[in-house]
């Protein structure tokens, strides 16, 4: 019974999966095994993990953020051009404390759509993407900044620990993933052993019920978005830093690639369902297929195809499995429904 | 009968409606209210001719993407991947026009090989809106999710086909980008206008069109009405993704040729000028005219800020914040006059 209890959960069948794929992509090529390519991983896996734990809250909540990768470059791209102007030379922690103060002050201006006039989510965050893009653009600058201060510079080399394989080559695992681990664990503890991550989920599961049950939406909203701001605003920072420039045109675009790891994770788009973990898990998936398919020997242009069908077939089994349940249980509608029939 | 009521009864039925929805009315004034002061503050250039046929050949992507959204946005649903769909169908027809149309072709022969790569371009738009249709139908997944996927996946097969590189099409659908109905009207408006005359007797005369509006308003009493609800949302997605195929005629005609990564961007404008419009995108409502309207509205203000900001540096990003800026202002001011009511 527990068993089967845990097979049947998203999560599980990820994990699985992700497990399964190791073990292929390592048998048919052993270089997947070594520090180098995990390290890779990881690295990529960073930002698009951070922005996902943000989008997992949102959705949670029953809502859908697509200007989170806007929130990012504007934060990343102003930082940059603030520092150096500024002719800063300390170390790489301004930076991130500067991108993460602007990603909440745009997160701010979401939440006081969401919450004061009660628009949908998807239209405001569409709105906003346009308006946070337009105005970096526009305003503070779309020029490529490749000579970043200095800070931001070492920072790509910001390494935990380095290991030198037989080869001689020297790889390191980047520092970065330490913010990842951090906001997995602080989300994970806000979403459940906390009364605001309650609020979210009932929240997503039917705002009304939320309402009725004493959660106060509108701090609660107000949170989600000011939280998935400064998330933004940090993944953002650590793109530019890992990148070794500022692009004003960077990461907007990627949002729905985002939101589908964490579909693929087991989050519900309709709200009231996900988990941390089961994200962490959607992402590492994503990035270890598309990752690893040159490592397969499968030339590097599928990696769209194959992307775009482990979300659709990640989405559609359990769609399958709930619409089978359903149609099992079905069964006794026409002795509901029989009263109503028989009314003359 | 007072001659106000009168008035208003004899007026032509758009007007009407303009008049009753407060949104249209809404979106009417801003069209009216942006042309006259771009009229007032740029008169040499903005009302002119040149301007109406370079304003008319960059509106109708957008416009057609915008009702094919609003098609699956009707029955509560969504369509992501129309952005990928039109540049899939049109690789496969530019490599038709390359494969079949000989260069020193006779004038049938380039007729036939146009047809057939139109005919292409519309199988593959309705194959790939079947595929949407079918997920979201039998699978049952969100159209987000089913939509997000595919976009993924046609963009991959598109990548795959092309290895990367865009397909031209040999000059054999530039007329379309080139030619103008009384030396006025861009051809790219013209299909516009044909989609929005079909669409809208699809959606106002047709049993199907009411099913859409009936599924979206409430899918629950429409299947226990008996309507058949998987089909009318196989055949929404396969109209979205006719019309996609129809946007990469366009955009073949526009730039003569076709690649993976073409204007993704379009898919979130499309979204921006259907909710403008007043489609509801929980499903049930929305008008073909508020479509008109907002694209109307919206290259209005891309072309006048163009104007104003030409000398300014980025000034073409402006636009962007403005669209943002004018979809949020809309729908506070909706949001008021809703609660007035």
């Amino acid at each position: 019974m527990q068993v089967k209890k845990l097979l049947a959960k998203q999560e599980t069948l990820v994990a699985l999966t992700l497990l399964g794929l190791c073990l292929v992509i390592g048998f048919i090529n052993p270089v997947f095994w070594t520090a180098r390519n995990w390290f890779d991983l990881a690295r990529s896996a960073t930002v698009t993990g951070i922005f996902a734990i943000g989008v997992l809250i949102v959705l949670i909540s029953g809502g859908i953020d697509v200007s989170f990768t806007a929130i990012a470059v504007f934060a990343m791209y102003t930082t940059t051009v603030l520092l150096k102007d500024a002719q800063y030379t300390g170390g790489m922690w301004l930076f991130f404390v500067i991108a993460a103060l602007i990603g909440l002050g745009l997160g701010l201006i979401n939440a006081f759509f969401i919450a004061r006039f009660r628009l949908p989510t998807l239209i405001v965050t569409l709105g906003t993407q346009s308006m946070f893009r337009g105005f970096l653009l526009f305003v503070i600058g779309s020029k490529i900044i490749r000579d970043i201060p200095p800070g931001m510079a070492d920072y790509s080399k910001a390494f935990l620990f380095t290991v030198t394989d037989d080869r001689g080559v020297t790889v390191g695992l980047h520092s970065a993933v330490l913010w990842l681990v951090a906001i997995a664990i602080l989300a994970f503890v806000i979403l459940r052993y906390t009364m605001l991550g309650r609020g979210i989920y009932a929240l997503g599961g039917s705002r009304e019920a939320a309402e009725r049950a004493g959660f106060n939406i509108t701090r609660t909203q107000v949170f989600i978005y000011a939280f998935v701001g400064v998330l933004a605003g940090v993944a953002g920072m650590i793109y530019g830093g890992l990148n070794r420039q500022a692009n004003a045109q960077d990461i907007v675009g990627q949002e729905l690639d985002v939101i589908a790891a964490t579909v693929l994770g087991g989050a519900s788009i309709m709200g009231g369902r996900g988990s941390v973990i089961g994200t962490l898990l959607g992402v590492m998936l994503v990035v270890v297929m598309s990752n690893s398919l040159v490592l397969m020997g499968i030339p590097a242009t599928w990696q769209r195809v194959v992307v775009g069908a482990i979300i659709i077939i990640g989405t559609a089994v359990p769609a399958l499995r709930t619409l089978r349940r359903q149609r099992r249980s079905v069964n006794v509608e026409p002795e509901l429904l029989a009263p109503v029939g028989g009314r003359t | 009968m007072t001659s106000q009521e009168t008035a208003r009864q004899s007026a032509a039925p758009w007007v009407r409606l303009v008049v009753r929805d407060g949104n249209l009315l809404r979106l009417f004034i801003a069209c009216v209210l942006i042309f006259v002061v771009m009229t007032l503050l740029r008169p040499e250039v903005f009302p002119t001719v040149e301007n109406f046929r370079s304003m008319g050949s960059q509106f109708p992507e957008v416009g057609v993407l915008a009702v094919a959204i609003m098609i699956a946005m009707l029955t509560g649903g969504i369509d992501l991947s129309v952005v990928s769909i039109a540049n899939l169908s049109g690789v496969l027809a530019a490599l038709f026009i390359r494969t079949f149309i000989p260069a020193e072709a006779s004038d049938v022969q380039v007729v036939i090989g146009l047809i057939g790569a139109v005919v292409i371009a519309f199988a593959v738009g309705m194959l790939c809106g079947l595929l949407n249709g079918l997920l979201v139908a039998r699978v049952n997944l969100t159209p987000i999710l089913a939509t997000l996927g595919t976009m993924t996946l046609y963009t991959g097969i598109t990548v795959v086909i092309t290895r990367g590189n865009a397909v031209f099409a040999e000059n054999r659908l530039t007329f379309i980008g080139n030619t103008y109905l009384f030396d006025v009207i861009p051809i790219p408006m013209l299909i516009f206008a044909v989609v929005v005359a079909v669409f809208s007797v699809i959606l106002n005369r047709t049993a199907f069109g009411l099913k859409l509006y009936l599924i979206g308003t409430n899918e629950k009493a429409a299947r226990f009405s008996g309507i058949d609800v998987p089909r009318t949302l196989i055949g929404a997605y396969v109209l979205s993704g006719l019309l996609a195929a129809v946007v990469a005629i366009i955009f073949l005609g526009r730039n003569n040729s076709a690649k993976w990564d073409f204007a993704p961007s379009y898919v979130l404008q499309a979204i921006l000028v259907a909710v403008l419009a007043g489609v509801n995108p929980a499903g049930g409502s929305g008008r073909l005219l508020g479509i008109v309207l907002a694209i109307l509205a919206l290259q209005f203000v891309s072309t006048g800020l163009n104007m104003l900001l030409l000398a300014v540096s980025g000034g073409q990003f402006f636009k962007e914040f403005a669209w943002g800026a004018l979809l949020l202002i809309i729908m506070v001011i909706n949001y008021f006059s809703e609660r007035r009511r």
